[in-house]
């Protein structure tokens, strides 16, 4: 209703204009945010993963290198950058968590499958039956994308609105 | 548990005087240059100062000192020299703007031959942030995977060798991520960010190497301890890197036009 009557004053609302950058802010918080839960809950709390598995593949080493400094930065840079839309007035906080689900739940699938069971960087938890973990692990992971992408259907602007709005 | 037959290199008090040299003289010509300025009535913003002489202090804790000593045969001391020399120190002493400081401290011609030092063509190349990363961090996969490690324990040249290139190749690093001195070549934020985020996973991947296949001469256990630090330490200071990168990433891309409340983004609209 109310696009609807931005669209007959010819002026686009805020959020409707960074609607990608919205949820774009919200997905690189969310590869962060689980990032962070990981290294803290099951690295530090838990003593659950290993810092190093001897049976890590080089590949899991280089993709665990990327994806960790990836994740630092995309945590502080994702919340620049909602800094950056509240002074534009174009913060949108449920576009904003469907990101987040999203970001979160993809980089926890590519965790939990990739790699952690092809390229063996660690497992959940040694020295018990780790298929349970598994399951629950990768079957949150796949929640959050189902919920991230009902919201992000939901929050989606009018797409002519969309289109008028990119730079 | 130690390989190295001589202990004696790189703890010796000369060898230690003579690294912690150019910091002592880094200090004084700082504070000197900012005594020149205030003179002129050009104010300084004092919290410059302060950067500079606790990035000075950092680097000479990690080169002299009980540190220095135990870091021969300590490898997890070594890993927190390198972590005060080759980024906290770095990090400090840019944020002291020493090259604005200068340019207004020299002589107009003086200055004007260092302006056209910056401005050349080999400074660029070097500046270039993907260049400077691998001149950091390939450094240190070369110290750490190679013979270097146990060589540099063995002559004392090498010794001040391999730490002047590590504090320097840390300077230049930071120097072209984060711009606070003049800087006349200019790479995107997004071209910085990629060979921050590359340089930081290379860090990373190093310390877990070093984990795993200690260098020659250091225990299983030390390895571990090593890296481990590395690993975190290294997040903690490239964390700061990070806040002052993208804070001026939100500086720069400020909306230019006052925003008004009933148009909500104040840009012409086509």
């Amino acid at each position: 209703m109310e696009e609807r009557k931005n669209r007959k004053k010819k002026t686009i609302p805020a959020y409707a204009k960074y609607a990608g950058r919205n949820m774009w802010s919200g997905i690189l918080f969310g590869i962060g945010m689980v990032a962070f839960i990981d290294e803290m809950v099951f690295h530090q709390l838990l003593h659950w993963h290993h810092f190093y598995d001897k049976s890590t593949t080089a590949i899991g080493l280089v993709s665990d290198g990327i994806f960790h400094a990836f994740s630092w930065f995309a945590t502080v840079a994702s919340l620049f950058m909602v800094a950056d839309l509240r002074r534009r007035r174009a913060w949108h906080a449920a576009r904003w968590w469907g990101g987040i689900l999203l970001g979160a739940g993809l980089f926890q699938l590519y965790d939990g499958t990739i790699q952690h069971k092809v390229w063996k960087l660690h497992q959940i938890r040694y020295d018990v039956e780790v298929l349970p973990y598994d399951l629950v692990w990768n079957s949150t992971a796949c929640l959050m994308i189902a919920f991230s992408i009902l919201t992000l259907v939901r929050t989606r602007p009018p797409r002519a609105e969309m289109n008028d709005g990119y730079e | 548990m130690m390989a190295m037959n001589n202990l004696h290199h790189g703890a010796g008090l000369t060898h230690q005087l003579l690294l912690a040299l150019p910091f002592i003289m880094a200090i004084i010509l700082y504070i000197s240059a900012v005594l020149l300025s205030l003179q002129r009535q050009r104010p300084w913003h004092w919290h410059r100062s302060v950067f500079w002489i606790a990035g000075c202090l950092s680097a000479i804790a990690a080169v002299s000192g009980p540190l220095a000593r135990r870091a021969v045969f300590d490898f997890e001391a070594h890993m927190a020299g390198h972590l005060l020399l080759g980024m906290l120190a770095p990090l400090l002493m840019v944020l002291g703007a020493p090259v604005t400081l200068m340019l207004r401290t020299l002589r107009p011609r003086s200055a004007r031959r260092l302006s056209r030092l910056l401005r050349s063509w080999p400074v660029r190349v070097i500046s270039d942030p993907l260049f400077a990363s691998i001149l950091n961090v390939g450094g240190l996969w070369l110290l750490y995977t190679t013979n270097l490690y146990s060589a540099m324990h063995g002559s004392n040249p090498l010794h001040a060798l391999i730490h002047l290139h590590v504090f320097l190749a840390g300077y230049v690093f930071t120097a072209a991520i984060i711009y606070i001195d003049p800087t006349p070549h200019r790479a995107s934020f997004v071209y910085r960010s990629g060979a921050l985020i590359a340089a930081l996973a290379a860090h990373g991947m190093l310390s877990k190497y070093i984990y795993a296949h200690p260098p020659a001469g250091v225990s299983a256990i030390q390895a571990e301890s090593g890296g481990m630090l590395m690993y975190y330490g290294g997040d903690a200071v490239d964390v700061i890197l990070i806040c002052i990168l993208c804070y001026q990433w939100y500086k720069r891309c400020r909306p230019r036009i006052p925003l008004s409340v009933s148009k909500p983004e104040g840009f012409p609209q086509n």
